[in-house]
């Protein structure tokens, strides 16, 4: 195996940090709208507050990209999965940071206030509208299901790469030092 | 190497199938959690439906309680709430409202006098993006204990066996109340001498100890004429929103709000046992109603009158019906905004 460079540690710590806060959103997100018991009202709390806090990390996360880069995919690897692969980083990038604004503006536009954290009273960001509630309403529906399904790419590749191409891609954002490393 | 080939290729080729285990189970715990493989959950889609006529809702309506009147006005607070909550709206002072009056049908063509129970959405902005909605009802006390127990009422409601009612009031005991209620309660023929009650619990707090579990309802400053229910049907099938716009055109109306604060004990989960009538009420304050317009047109009409929608000061009790209602009035809005075609605003925009 020729010597891998990782992401940063901050990266990596983001990296895997938000994959927590972003599969927990999935979950407690398709579970709250088909609950009418009393969990569901923590469970939209919660489902807010977590889409906010991801949102706070997706711009340090693009900081940190900007800052530090990304290392280089393996010239081994076929053209087609490096398509695959830097495109599907774009939608991920992107989802991260579309979502819960389309979260917030699809309660803005609801004409619904948006507490967070317990208390914290955000600003609407879109005046009230059906017609962009319905519209936001729906593109937060489905690209949360685009999203789990991209999700669930991005696991398969990267258990691709750690287990049968074993080309040090999955090492560059593992969640330890590897020796190679710098 | 080529990867498919001897040992190589069937370790890559175990771990392929294992790869496709790990994403099968995730998008299956995604499935399950989802509710699609449980037609057991009583979920927010299967509660608004069982509210529907025979005919089918009303498109771009709300799912209950579907016809009313907007009103706008102010909350005057007293002050007295203070000791109790922390809600903005409770200090002293003016603060805008947004309501809705209705009757308490799904059915669009119901004439207003054969409704028994009747209905105010109220929403009290404050600064800082404070709100507080309530929808509140003139009975005294809920029909039943649970939200599942509404389910099968709807739907019990909706049957054609013969029986029905007869086997879900037996299951149902504290159903008989209400039903006795409903027989017996006098109607007004306005809603300005309607009273109009929360039912479910709420806790008010103040600072990090106190907190109060509390029930709220408007009384109105308008005495009471009870009309006997052959008279109410006889009357147009709008007679409620008719009586309002021309009763307003002699001055704004007002209602009491009276916050009751509950002993130990008392029931605060069960929306069907009323309180003892000896518990201390508070006067936290005025509602005056100084303008109605129509629904279809009206600053009501986008209002999700969500009782969990609750200013700081005030927060959801042990009573599970909030949550529930929250859950299912969401339905109801998404799906009418998202049927603004079929009940289209008459008046042309005027922004």
């Amino acid at each position: 195996m020729a010597s891998v460079k990782q992401f940063s540690p901050l990266q990596r710590v983001l990296h895997w940090f938000m994959a927590l806060c972003i599969l927990t959103m999935f979950f407690v997100g398709v579970g709250m709208v088909s609950s009418v018991t009393p969990r569901y009202l923590g469970l939209v709390e919660f489902h807010k507050s977590l889409g906010i806090l991801i949102l706070i990390l997706v711009v340090i996360r693009l900081w940190a990209r900007w800052r530090y880069g990304a290392p280089a995919l393996p010239a081994s690897l076929p053209e087609p999965l490096k398509l695959a692969a830097v495109s599907s980083h774009y939608l991920l990038y992107g989802l991260m940071i579309v979502m819960p604004l389309l979260g917030w503006a699809m309660l803005s536009a609801g004409a619904y206030p948006v507490v967070v954290f317990g208390g914290l009273r955000l600003p609407p960001i879109l005046p009230q509208s059906e017609f962009l509630h319905t519209i936001l309403w729906d593109a937060h529906h489905y690209l949360a299901l685009a999203f789990f399904a991209v999700v669930l790419a991005h696991l398969s590749a990267a258990l691709m790469h750690a287990l049968i191409r074993r080309d040090g891609v999955f090492e560059a954002m593992a969640p330890y030092p590897t020796r190679e490393g710098d | 190497m080529n990867p498919l080939q001897g040992q190589s290729g069937r370790r890559a080729l175990g771990y392929g199938a294992l790869i496709a285990v790990v994403v099968a189970i995730g998008a299956a715990a995604f499935i399950y959690t989802a509710g699609w493989v449980s037609p057991q959950r009583l979920t927010p889609d299967k509660l608004v439906a069982s509210l529907a006529p025979p005919g089918g809702p009303a498109l771009g309506r709300r799912r209950n309680h579907v016809k009313g009147i907007c009103f706008t006005g102010v909350f005057e607070a007293n002050g007295a709430g203070m000791p109790l909550s922390t809600a903005p709206m409770f200090v002293r002072g003016q603060y805008p409202v947004i309501g809705r009056f209705n009757v308490a049908t799904a059915d669009p063509n119901a004439p207003d006098g054969t409704v028994p129970v009747r209905g105010m959405g109220l929403q009290i902005s404050a600064p800082g993006e404070e709100v507080w909605r309530s929808a509140m009802i003139t009975a005294p006390f809920f029909p039943v204990a649970t939200p599942q127990a509404f389910y099968e009422l709807q739907l019990t409601a909706h049957s054609k066996a013969p029986d029905a009612m007869k086997t879900f009031a037996a299951a149902h005991p504290e159903f008989a109340a209400f039903g006795a209620w409903a027989k017996s309660a006098s109607q007004t023929g306005s809603y300005a001498e309607d009273r109009f009650n929360s039912l479910n619990s709420f806790v008010l707090t103040h600072g990090t100890g106190q907190r109060s579990a509390v029930r709220w309802s408007l009384v109105p400053t308008a005495t009471p004429v009870p009309v006997p229910p052959d008279e109410l049907a006889k009357r147009a099938p709008d007679f409620l929103e008719q009586e309002i716009a021309q009763r307003i055109q002699g001055g704004p109306l007002h209602w009491t709000m009276m916050v009751t604060v509950a002993a130990p004990g008392d029931p605060t989960a069960d929306p069907s046992k009323a309180w003892p009538q000896d518990r201390r009420s508070v006067n936290v304050g005025t509602l005056v109603v100084q303008k109605v317009q129509p629904d279809r047109d009206g600053p009501c009409r986008d209002i999700n009158f969500d009782p969990t929608v609750l200013p700081a000061g005030i927060t959801t009790s042990d009573d599970p019906f909030p949550a529930a209602r929250s859950s299912a009035y969401r339905v109801s809005f998404d799906r009418r905004t998202a049927e603004e075609k079929d009940w289209p605003r008459t008046a042309s925009e005027a922004k």
